[in-house]
Parts: C-alpha cells; sequence; structure tokens
C-alpha cells in the first residue's frame, strides 16, 4: 500500500489515539517527574457545630506565589520512582543489609507497597492467562460441533461471566462465596471444614481471584476462537480426513497452526488485562490480601487525597512492566512480519 | 461442512465434548440464574444470613409479601429510580461507540495488514503501549482540561473516549482477522480498476464479516460494561446502567437498597440476549461468504 | 430580613413566583453534592429558585468527591456550590477552591445560626447543615438475656461480647466496619482519639509509631475475636446487613444508618424493636468518646462569577431555611436547622455530640495518614507483623505521600 492512502486510512484511528491516549501520557510521564510545591501553613482556629479548635490550613497566599513561580511544581527527576511507594531502591538496600538470609530478605521486600503488588499481580497473570486460553479453546472446539440450534443459546450462555457487570457480579459472588453463602458452604461440606473460610485467609483469597479472573476472561478467549474456528479451511480438514487424520491430529496440525495468530493475539490483551487486575480486588474487598498496581493508583487517585505524582509513577511502572511482560510476544510478531514482507 | 466432521466423531469423543460444555455451561451461568432467581426475592432471603436455601424457598418474602415472587425490586430500579433513563443513555453510548470504532478501526487495521513497510510494525506496538496504560490514570488526566473546555458530562465526549481508548484493542483484534485473508484478493480487485478504498469496501468487508462482528461485540461490551469512565466523565442526568447500578449500593454514611441493583442488572443484561442471537447469524453468514472465497 | 427571608419560603413552597422567593434575580447557580436522600432535599430546595434568568441545576453522585477538584479548578468552574463534609472541604481549602462567605451573609443575610457558620481563621468557609458520628448500636434483649448492661467503655464491650458469646445467643456478637481501607483507618483513628493520642507533631510529622498507637492496636485486635472472621472484607453495607439478620449484638455503626435499623424493613423479626441507639463509648481509662463528629455542609466556589456567587449562596440558603423541615424530612438526617424536632433515630449522634466528641480533624494532611493507614493495618490483623512493624510501616508511607505533596519537606 502506498504510503499516502496508508495516512488517509489510519489517519481517524491515529488522531483519535493522539489526543486521548498519547497526549495524556506525555502529561502523566511529565507530572511523575515533579512533585508538589512545599506548602506554607497557618495555625488558625476552626469553629463548628462541635466547637472550636486549632488546626493548620495551608496559606494558600504565600502557596499561590510558589505555583506561579513553578506551575509544575518541584522537579526530582526519577524521585518518584525510586522513593518507597514504589521501587524504593533505599528500602530494599536496606533490607539487603540487614536481612541475614534470602527468606527475610524477600520478606522485607514484599512489605513495600509496589513489590507486595507486583508478585500478587504476576502470580495473578501467569496463572490466569494460561488457563483462560486453554479453557476457552476447549468451549470453542466444543461449541463448534453442537448443533446449529442450540449454539446461539449456549453462547449467550457462555458470555455470561463476562457481561455481567464485574462490579455487580462480584458483589453478587462476593456474597455467593462467603462462608454461609450457597459456594462457601458447599465448599465447607465438600472439604468437611466448618471453619473454612475463602475470605479470611491470603492464599484462599488469592485462589478466588484466579478462579474469577478465569471464569471472567475464559468467554473472551471461546469468542474470538470461535470466530477463528469459523474461517478454518475445509478443504484442509477434509484432506487430512481422507488421509486418515485422527480428530486429535487435525487439531493439532490443521486447527491449532491456523489459530496461532489468534492464540498471540489473546494472549497479548489477557497478558495486558491481567497486570492491570484491578475490579475483582475492589468487588471483592480483597486489598487486605491482593494489591495490585492498579489499585495502587486507584487508592492513589482517590479524591481526598489526590497523590497525582504518585499514580502517575505507578501508570508509567505499569506501562513498562506490560512492555517487558509482552516483550516475547513482540519479537514473535516481528519475526512473523519479516517472513511475511 | 462442519457437519460432515461431526459425523465422523466416535461416541465416547461426542460424550466427552457435551459433558464438558454442559459443566461449563452451569459454571458460566450459575450465578447468573441465580441472580435472576433471587431478584424475586427480598434481600433478606437473597442475602440470607441464616441459610442459603431461602434464596430457593423464599421464606422472607413470603413473611413480607405473601408471596414466594416480587417483583419489587424491579419496581423500585425502574419506575422510583428511573432505570430507564440510564438504560437508554447505556444504549446510545453503546451504539455510536461500535460504529465509531468499528468505522475507523477498520480502515485504520486494514491500512497496517497491507502495508508491508516498517512503520505499520511500529505502529501497531505503539498501538499497544498505548492500550497499556491504566484507564483510571487516563480518566483523572482527562477532567480538568474537559472542564476548562465545557466538554465535561456529555455523552458524546463519552464516546469519543470510549472509542479512542478501546482503539488500540480494536486495531489488533481486526489486523489478527485481516492478515488471514489473502493480498490477491484485493491485489487483483485493484487490478480491475478498484480504488484502494473500493477494494476495501466491496471485496475486503464482505469477507471480513466475522471478524468485524466479533471486535463489534468487543467493543459493545466494552462501552456497556464500562464504569471507570461513564462514571467520573458523566453529569448525572447522562448517566448509563453501570454508574447508575453503582449508586444503588450506598454510600459509607448511608445505606443504599441491593435488591435494586440486583434488578436493574438482570434486567441489564436482556439485550445482551437479543444481541448474541444476532451475532451468531452473522458469525454462520460470514462462514458462507468465507467459503465462497476458498 | 429574616421575617422577608421566612414568608419568601412560604410563598415558594406554596408553588407560586418561586424565584421572587429566593431573592435572585439573575445568576446560575449548578450544585455538586453526594446522592442520599438528605443532600436530595437539599438539591429540590435549591431547584426550586429556578426561574426567569435562573437556573439551578443539580449533579449530585457518588463521584462528587472524585469531581470536585477539577470541576472547580477550572475557569469558571462548573459547579457553583459544593457540598462537602469535615473531610471533603480540606482539598477544596488546600487549592484555595472556595470563597469566604462573610461578604454574602453581611448582605443577604440567611435563616439560619451561628454555630451553622464553619468558620476557619475568623472567615466563613461553609454552612452546616446536618450531623454525624459513628457509635455504638446494640442488642437490648440480647444482653438481658446474656446479663449485662449497656456498655460505657471498650473494654465494657468485650466483656458484653464475651457474655453474650458464652451464652450461645450469636456467634460473632461484635460488628464494626473494619474492611481493608477507609473503613479499618476510620477504626483506628476513632480507637486512637479514645485513648488521647495526637496524629501529628512538628507541623506534619505523623505520631502515631508510639504506646498510644499500640495500644490502640491491641484494643482492635481483641474485639475482632468477637467479630465474624472476614472482618478485613467487611464494611457498613456488610456489617448492617447482618445486624438485620439479627446475627450480631452490639456494633459501631453510623448514626445516618440508624433511622433503616429502626424502622424494621427488611429485617429479623425482633431485631428493630429491640435495637437501642447508644453513645459512643470511651477506652482505655481516657475520658474522650473513641469516635469522631462529622457534618455536610455547602460552600460556594472561587472561579466564578459575583452574580452567580450570590444566586448560588440565596439558592442554598433557601435550600436550608428550616421551613423545609417536615415529618419524611425530619427522618432524613439529623439536622442542625432550627425547626428540626429530633427522631428516634437522631438519639446516637446527639448523644455522642453530648458526650463532647471532637470532630474529624480538618487538616490539610490527614487524609493522606487516613489513605496510609488503611493501605497498611491490614498486615497487622491478619497476623503478618507486629503491631511496632505496622506502625512503622504507616509512618514511612505516609511520609512519603506528605513529601510528594510537600507538607513534609527533606
Amino acid at each position: 500500500m502506498k504510503h499516502r492512502t496508508f495516512f488517509w486510512f489510519f489517519l481517524p484511528t491515529a488522531l483519535a489515539m493522539l489526543l486521548f491516549i498519547f497526549l495524556p501520557i506525555i502529561s502523566v510521564v511529565t507530572q511523575s517527574l515533579f512533585i508538589d510545591h512545599e506548602q506554607v501553613f497557618v495555625e488558625v482556629e476552626n469553629c463548628n457545630f462541635f466547637g472550636c479548635n486549632t488546626v493548620s490550613v495551608v496559606d494558600t497566599e504565600a502557596t499561590e506565589q510558589l505555583r506561579a513561580e513553578q506551575p509544575l511544581g518541584r522537579f526530582v527527576g526519577l524521585g518518584n520512582y525510586i522513593n518507597r511507594s514504589h521501587l524504593a531502591f533505599s528500602e530494599v538496600g536496606e533490607a539487603w543489609d540487614k536481612s541475614d538470609s534470602v527468606g527475610g530478605f524477600f520478606n522485607n521486600i514484599f512489605n513495600l507497597p509496589l513489590y507486595r503488588a507486583l508478585i500478587f499481580t504476576l502470580v495473578f497473570t501467569f496463572t490466569v492467562t494460561p488457563l483462560l486460553i486453554i479453557l476457552g479453546f476447549c468451549i470453542a472446539i466444543g461449541v463448534n460441533s453442537l448443533n446449529q440450534k442450540i449454539k446461539g443459546f449456549v453462547i449467550f450462555f457462555s458470555l455470561l461471566p463476562m457481561i455481567v457487570t464485574p462490579l455487580v457480579g462480584s458483589l453478587i459472588l462476593f456474597w455467593m462465596i462467603d462462608s454461609r453463602g450457597i459456594i462457601g458452604s458447599s465448599l465447607q461440606v465438600l472439604f468437611d471444614d466448618p471453619d473454612l473460610s475463602l475470605k479470611a485467609s491470603a492464599t484462599l483469597t488469592w485462589v478466588t481471584l484466579i478462579v474469577y479472573g478465569v471464569w471472567h476472561a475464559a468467554p473472551f478467549a471461546f469468542v474470538v476462537f470461535y470466530a477463528g474456528l469459523q474461517t478454518v479451511p475445509q478443504d484442509t480438514l477434509e484432506s487430512a480426513m481422507i488421509d486418515g487424520a485422527s480428530r486429535w491430529e487435525r487439531i493439532r496440525y490443521v486447527v491449532i497452526p491456523h489459530l496461532a495468530p489468534l492464540v498471540t493475539f489473546v494472549a497479548l490483551i489477557q497478558l495486558m488485562d491481567n497486570f492491570r487486575v484491578f475490579e475483582p480486588i475492589v468487588g471483592f474487598n480483597a486489598s487486605a490480601h491482593a494489591t495490585s498496581l492498579s489499585s495502587m493508583i486507584y487508592s492513589d487517585l482517590d479524591g481526598e487525597s489526590r497523590l497525582l505524582s504518585s499514580a502517575a509513577t505507578s501508570s508509567v511502572l505499569t506501562i513498562i512492566g506490560v512492555v517487558i511482560l509482552l516483550f516475547p510476544v513482540l519479537i514473535r510478531t516481528w519475526r512473523d512480519w519479516d517472513r511475511k514482507y | 461442512m462442519s457437519s460432515t466432521v461431526v459425523e465422523h466423531k466416535s461416541f465416547p469423543v461426542r460424550f466427552f465434548s457435551y459433558l464438558f460444555i454442559l459443566i461449563w455451561l452451569f459454571i458460566a451461568a450459575f450465578p447468573f440464574v441465580w441472580t435472576f432467581w433471587g431478584s424475586f426475592k427480598v434481600e433478606l432471603d437473597f442475602f440470607s444470613k441464616e441459610n442459603w436455601a431461602n434464596a430457593i424457598t423464599g421464606v422472607r418474602t413470603i413473611g413480607d409479601t405473601g408471596s414466594a415472587f416480587t417483583g419489587d425490586g424491579y419496581y423500585g430500579a425502574w419506575v422510583k429510580e428511573e432505570f430507564w433513563k440510564s438504560a437508554l443513555n447505556t444504549a446510545i453510548v453503546c451504539f455510536f461507540v461500535v460504529c465509531t470504532s468499528l468505522t475507523i478501526g477498520t480502515l485504520g487495521a486494514y491500512a497496517l495488514s497491507r502495508s508491508g513497510f516498517r512503520y505499520a510494525f511500529w505502529l501497531l506496538i505503539l498501538a499497544l503501549v498505548f492500550r497499556a496504560m491504566p484507564p483510571i490514570t487516563l480518566v483523572a488526566g482527562y477532567m480538568l482540561p474537559f472542564f476548562e473546555w465545557g466538554l465535561w458530562g456529555h455523552l458524546w465526549t463519552t464516546i469519543i473516549v470510549l472509542v479512542a481508548i478501546n482503539q488500540p484493542f480494536t486495531l489488533w483484534m481486526l489486523h489478527s482477522f485481516f492478515k488471514k485473508i489473502p493480498k490477491d484478493l484485493d491485489e487483483s480487485a485493484m487490478v480491475d480498476g478498484c480504488t484502494s478504498f473500493q477494494a476495501f469496501r466491496y471485496v475486503i468487508l464482505p469477507v471480513m464479516w466475522p471478524g468485524v462482528i466479533t471486535t463489534g461485540l468487543f467493543s459493545f461490551l466494552l462501552a456497556y460494561n464500562d464504569f471507570a469512565v461513564t462514571a467520573m466523565l458523566l453529569s448525572k442526568e447522562n448517566q448509563t446502567m453501570v454508574p447508575k447500578i453503582a449508586g444503588f449500593l450506598g454510600t459509607t454514611q448511608t445505606e443504599g437498597n441491593v435488591m435494586f441493583a440486583v434488578a436493574a442488572v438482570v434486567s441489564a443484561t436482556a439485550p445482551l440476549f437479543i444481541l448474541v442471537m444476532f451475532f451468531q447469524r452473522q458469525i454462520v453468514s460470514g462462514l458462507t461468504a468465507g467459503a465462497v472465497k476458498g | 430580613m429574616f421575617k422577608k427571608l421566612l414568608t419568601a419560603a412560604a410563598i415558594s413552597l406554596a408553588g407560586t413566583t418561586v424565584h421572587a422567593a429566593c431573592g435572585i434575580e439573575k445568576g446560575n447557580v449548578n450544585i455538586l453534592g453526594n446522592e442520599f436522600p438528605a443532600i436530595q432535599t437539599i438539591g429540590a430546595g435549591a431547584e426550586a429558585c429556578a426561574g426567569d434568568g435562573v437556573t439551578v441545576k443539580t449533579n449530585l453522585t457518588k463521584e462528587h468527591k472524585n469531581i470536585q477538584v477539577p470541576s472547580l479548578t477550572s475557569d469558571p468552574a462548573e459547579y457553583t456550590v459544593a457540598i462537602v463534609a469535615n473531610s471533603s472541604i480540606v482539598p477544596l481549602m488546600n487549592d484555595d477552591l472556595i470563597q469566604p462567605l462573610d461578604d454574602l451573609i453581611a448582605k443577604h443575610g440567611g435563616n439560619f445560626n451561628d454555630n451553622q457558620k464553619i468558620t476557619i481563621g475568623g472567615k466563613v468557609m461553609a454552612i452546616g447543615f446536618m450531623a454525624n458520628a459513628q457509635h455504638i448500636v446494640y442488642r437490648k434483649d440480647l444482653l438481658e438475656q446474656a446479663g449485662v448492661e449497656a456498655p460505657n467503655t471498650y473494654e465494657e464491650v468485650i466483656e458484653v461480647a464475651k457474655a453474650v458469646k458464652d451464652k450461645g445467643l450469636v456467634k460473632y456478637p461484635f460488628g464494626a466496619a473494619y474492611a481493608a481501607g477507609w473503613g479499618l483507618a476510620q477504626e483506628f483513628n476513632n480507637m486512637f482519639i479514645g485513648h488521647g493520642g495526637e496524629f501529628f507533631k512538628d507541623g506534619a510529622m505523623p505520631n502515631v509509631n508510639n504506646e498510644t498507637g499500640v495500644a490502640t492496636l491491641e484494643m482492635m485486635k481483641s474485639l475482632t475475636d468477637y467479630m465474624n472472621p472476614d472482618f478485613l472484607t467487611l464494611n457498613n453495607n456488610e456489617i448492617n446487613a447482618e445486624w438485620k439478620a439479627g446475627n450480631v449484638a452490639i456494633m459501631q455503626m453510623w448514626g445516618s444508618r440508624a433511622g433503616p435499623l429502626l424502622a424494621g424493613e427488611d429485617t429479623a423479626p425482633g431485631v428493630a424493636e429491640n435495637t437501642v441507639l447508644s453513645h459512643p463509648v470511651t477506652v482505655g481509662g481516657g475520658s474522650m468518646p473513641a469516635t469522631t463528629l462529622w457534618w455536610d455542609g455547602f460552600t460556594i466556589a472561587k472561579n466564578i462569577s459575583d452574580e452567580d456567587a450570590e444566586a448560588s449562596y440565596l439558592a442554598m440558603v433557601n435550600a436550608i431555611d428550616p421551613s423545609i423541615m417536615n415529618e419524611e424530612v425530619a427522618t432524613q438526617a439529623v439536622w442542625m436547622i432550627d425547626g428540626y424536632e429530633p427522631t428516634p433515630a437522631s438519639a446516637g449522634v446527639f448523644a455522642t455530640i453530648e458526650a463532647g466528641a471532637t470532630p474529624y480533624p480538618m487538616i490539610p494532611f490527614a487524609s493522606l495518614l487516613h489513605t496510609a493507614l488503611g493501605a497498611e493495618l491490614p498486615d497487622f490483623f491478619s497476623g503478618k507483623e507486629s503491631a511496632e512493624q505496622t506502625l512503622a510501616d504507616v509512618e514511612a508511607a505516609y511520609i512519603t505521600a506528605a513529601k510528594e505533596k510537600g507538607f513534609i519537606t527533606e
């Protein structure tokens, strides 16, 4: 395709992304290099319905002047990246010096917010993504062989985990997995442990979140693979059958290679989405036992604290994390590209 | 076509395949069926602290209303809380998000898949990096400029934002579908005298229906399910369903009405049923179109 | 003046010549606030002032806290009025986004009491109209069956809980919103205040990693022995539901949630009529009740025209006029407005005020400590860390955040 034609075809989507994603990224990166001005306080009397007391408030006039001088705040370079809320270089160094064993060192590291979030995020990403791809693939194969008439219903019901709004879906599930809810009490019977509670222990909370993650995202993989299955070349399949290939061999040598680009696609999207896991943590009130980079950003952006630089820094780290995570997939895409053109 | 493949399956294979689908259907649909059933009960039954079986029998529902089923949740959500307004807003948002997303997305993805130049690859990668940005940060960043320019609170602002945020996904998804369509198809059309756009419109798009419809389905789900963008960028009067449902749940200091939320969730799923039936038919017609090309 | 306003309000209620009633000639009013019924009443009161040349719009939403700073920062501000509480007024003060109301009060007066004025440094920054507080609620019947008296201290709360549990009346007798995050941190604040703690020293330096902090955590930990083991995931909604199901004998709850508890809708038989709204309790031999007081009030944005500011002020004064009071409105909140006859549901909040509880600290950096507590305390309650280590983590997290906001310099 000519450059000129390409330009006109690509212009609308490029404009949308430039304005609403690229520019915000630039401003976020900038924000992450700055912190707020020093605040000047004054002690004043505060009176209300309940009486009077002395409080300190920000001296807005003095702060206004500082703000006018440096509209972006104080430049700190990578200061936000290495502080305790993020990469915590000095705390990690200290932990290394102080700990006498590797285990102790890791214990200290996982007490730091970013590393604690990272360990959950990585475990979540690397268990949920492969599981949901396998599950989605099996469902797609199964549904594809169903009778045409019931397919529509099966697809509809298969999509439900994805459609039921995560926010409320997790509210209802949150109740169902309660020790007195239907799933929670069934598990108690199943494991013969009347005190079993999925919410009270960290391990079980992680398991719950992972199961929810697979349940919620498997329909996505299913739909993509199902659509892909519709374009599997029938003549290849038939000739494979004539050659006496078993069902499994046909799947292994015809269907899977045909779906390979879609598997790459699903893996890309899901690695990224799972790395940014957020809604189930909020929905299951699970932040006592599991935090993620996105849930850190969420609490930084709270309307009262407004730690904008910290949120910006975590966002940039998320992007960097995703790029590292996707590197193998990117290299693969690059090779495909080279082979094709 | 596919039926010929089915006929050759042995009995155990078919048995396990059906069994597997049945188990999956149960896991997938059970929470929803449970919710659907429970939406006709009172809160003390559906969220019963005594015995979860109350949600099935409806002991308190009978005690409170005289019958085992009550439409109070639905009445409260749709009539008292005017949920229909939010449903209408969601319909508008979804319709325009899907249309715009697919229009600019198919154009862009087609261009990417037909350009052999390196920059096309880098554009794809860049789109992926864009997608890595957490949406909550994006939304927090939009707030001030949107207020400054008077763009905040309108449906169309939200539509454009949702389209933009979803473009990387749309591009990647359509790109991976486009890639599988042989290049000679549109090249031969252009040899016959079509412009690039005509080749795209009359030759490629018809073959592409399964991909386009599937991508459209995901655009729809994104717009339909979104909370981060719609909760922060829409004013109360333009609120869509999901933030409205979240509003039913109450605040730290005040009590909400959970059963309104449950009823609203159930009713919000109905349009999906119609959509999936439509989607299923389109996929099948796409299948025939794909066969023609072979 | 007052008389004129009163008659005017009466006319507005009668539904005639509405705009003249509020005394607004021209201007735009746009109100941002939370969405619970009491605020809806206030919003409707202001909307009654709309008329010729006067537009009144409201956006009452759960997301108001996240919207308020950017929307008032833009020039002109999107909203002319922000309805705030004593915690959410702080970010508006920090960024200098609201205007003192003294001139408007001098010019237009208003039918409210002096004690409704929230003054900071001698300037009226907000006008309050309702109060709220967390206090103890107990089940009369269960306490009687266990043979214990209503508690006055947290030590007695533990005794009560133990007695109820030992009798086998309910499995987990105590309830409080200990869900990780805001709620858990709020309970820490309450208990810390009860122990006589001061949150900050030397300006903005944290002061929780000390004996008081440890005592606070120990007390909270002993209470959790009598709570549902899932307590780190249970927020006010769930605790309230447990109460309604009759599974809790004594709990710490928001006064604003008391109405539905007494009304007995969706409640197990026998619970509502035995629900007693008590008062906050003290702890560790201290005299300060272990709770905080809250108010809700309105503020006027700074980045708006004088005309809009006047219109907004008049509309809001009309909205909080004593004439809004009727039976239904009275049940919606604990109003600070004249003519409000306390309802049974307000007993707990009034008891809290009488007990001399302290307001939630209106300090620029209080929310940062609150967030740090909410994030770090769960480690202690899940048994991962000692109290000292947890409090050290809280301080470290707070200091990092406070440095970023410029409250602490290196």
